[in-house]
């Protein structure tokens, strides 16, 4: 076609959306609630619901109204508020879960498909309003549908707070007890990011602005379809391919981005460049490590490939988008994969190979079934050894385990929708539980004579 | 504003005459048009503009649709924007 476009790209975009699962996981509204503080918690818990309301009242149907007009579906629409720890500190309760009650409520009214920042900033030590957050987050998250929770245990600039994770791993266990899916709105993480768009780790950080859109792509399955040409190439035709196609999506998602921020007249944040998996079959990142080149994700070899996708996809992506943050990389959630299922069901797939991958995966442990009876104590490890990956390398890592209750390795546990379903994965049995019990916190790294 | 309207379906005789008349019904203009035949299936893409066009944007999406339907054409339109965005720097 002579008018500045070409059929073949038109159709290239076209089958993107249509056959490769191409869409916009997510526009996330970040607000700010510093300015609900409240001694009375009701009080506090009314200017919240009247201050959601008001300022996402007009997010889904603009977002649908995007979707309409551009062809390309967002998948969520979502919300993330200041850490409630920090808006509640005032408050004088005890307990927390009303205002979660409250956080569900104000969701269900705007219509949205979750919203985050039941969380605490406990890397350095707990304020009492941390803790009291952190108390709550069992009720919290089996007594609501939409909220999401996430606590920081750890930083490279403060190290970590092993009272936050021995805390955390009792929590994990206390939640899973009550009702095991409430653990898949749990993140325990470190060095987390302020200005994330996707759940369950996603809250409006202090630095950020009163109101802000973060938009967050996705598109496995274009990767995936792009790969297919290059059989037998060389690693660096793989490489090149992976940021041409990020480039594309991530255009995609600016533009989304920036005609939301204008609609809605809120500033736009970042577009976060995720490779976000579903469970959908062609919609799988564990898909595309086998296209590179491996015969099942978790062989030798994956955390190679993994670290060239992730590293190729923010290459790709930063030039097609003014403002790159959020978390930016590839998702390895193995529940919400379909290729990172069968991998785990065939015993490839491994949870210290799991480990490794998040030395080089955008994020972390995430969305994994450990056998239902697996102490707190070692929860708490498996999240130490995690915070330590992030610690270490300067990135931010998370958990999200669900203890399955009742059931064993081999098992398969379903969640439903997007989080869809996994086997559960077998563990070390040996005890941390001396190293968990000792408490305090490890000093932060040093990050010179790196040898 | 810039539309792209594809349309796919199984090829047979007409189906351009019977897509731009429905455009014409809705006062839409169609700027450049590219239409090829892969196999025994039909695809077509117009640019089009929609700046006389009374309907709003959605009515017009869901009118395009139910009329391609009757005669088993899958007929898309979205703003042109959006491979713009994708293909140009």
């Amino acid at each position: 076609m002579s008018y500045l476009m070409n059929s073949s790209e038109i159709l290239q975009t076209i089958e993107m959306i249509g056959q490769q699962h191409l869409d916009i996981r997510t526009v996330t509204m970040g607000i700010s609630l510093l300015d609900c503080a409240d001694s009375d918690l009701t009080r506090c818990g009314e200017k919240i619901y009247d201050k959601l309301c008001r300022r996402a009242e007009r997010l889904v149907p603009v977002c649908e109204g995007i979707e309409q007009e551009y062809g390309i579906p967002i998948v969520n629409k979502r919300v993330s508020v200041t850490p409630i720890a920090l808006v509640a500190a005032s408050c004088e309760s005890e307990d927390y879960a009303p205002l979660a009650r409250v956080l569900d409520r104000a969701a269900h009214a705007v219509g949205i498909n979750f919203i985050g920042g039941f969380s605490a900033l406990a890397q350095k030590g707990f304020s009492e309003s941390d803790l009291r957050l952190i108390r709550s987050i069992p009720r919290a998250l089996t007594g609501t549908k939409l909220v999401c929770a996430s606590v920081n245990v750890g930083s490279t600039r403060a190290g970590i707070n092993m009272d936050a994770v021995a805390l955390m791993g009792r929590i994990i266990r206390e939640t899973a007890d009550i009702d095991p899916i409430g653990c898949a709105k749990l993140v325990v993480f470190c060095n987390a990011v302020e200005d994330n768009p996707f759940m369950a780790g996603a809250f409006h950080g202090v630095g950020e602005p009163e109101c802000v859109i973060n938009v967050g792509v996705s598109g496995p399955g274009v990767v995936a379809g792009a790969l297919r040409s290059c059989r037998g190439e060389r690693i660096d035709v793989v490489s090149e391919t992976i940021k041409r196609t990020a480039f594309k999506i991530t255009r995609m998602g600016q533009l989304v981005a920036q005609e939301a921020s204008r609609r809605l007249d809120v500033p736009f944040g970042v577009v976060d460049l995720s490779l976000a998996p579903t469970p959908a079959v062609g919609d799988s990142v564990a898909e595309i490590l086998e296209l590179i080149g491996l015969e099942r994700c978790g062989t030798h070899g994956t955390t190679a490939a993994l670290a060239l996708l992730n590293d190729a996809v923010k290459k790709g992506g930063v030039m097609a988008s003014s403002h790159v943050g959020g978390l930016s990389g590839a998702f390895i959630p193995v529940s919400e994969d379909a290729g990172m299922i069968r991998a785990a069901e065939e015993g490839v797939l491994q949870m210290d190979k799991l480990e490794a991958m998040t030395c080089v995966c955008s994020v972390g442990l995430d969305m994994i079934a450990v056998p239902g009876d697996t102490s707190a104590e070692t929860l708490s490890a498996i999240i130490a050894d995690e915070a330590a990956i992030g610690m270490v390398n300067g990135k931010t890592t998370a958990v999200r385990l669900i203890p399955a209750v009742g059931k064993t390795v081999g098992d398969r546990v379903d969640f439903g929708g997007l989080l869809g379903s996994a086997p559960v994965i077998p563990l070390h049995r040996e005890s941390a539980a001396e190293f968990i019990a000792r408490g305090g916190r490890i000093p932060a790294p040093l990050h010179s004579l790196k040898n | 504003m810039k539309a792209i309207v594809s349309v796919f379906a199984k090829d047979t005789r007409g189906i351009i005459a019977y897509v731009t008349a429905l455009l014409a019904e809705r006062d839409i203009n169609v700027l450049d048009i590219s239409q090829t035949v892969m196999q025994e299936y039909f695809a077509m893409i117009m640019l089009v503009d929609l700046d006389a066009c009374p309907l709003p944007f959605h009515e017009l999406q869901n009118w395009l649709h139910e009329k391609g339907q009757e005669r088993l054409l899958d007929i898309h339109i979205q703003r042109s924007d959006i491979f713009e965005a994708m293909h140009r720097i």
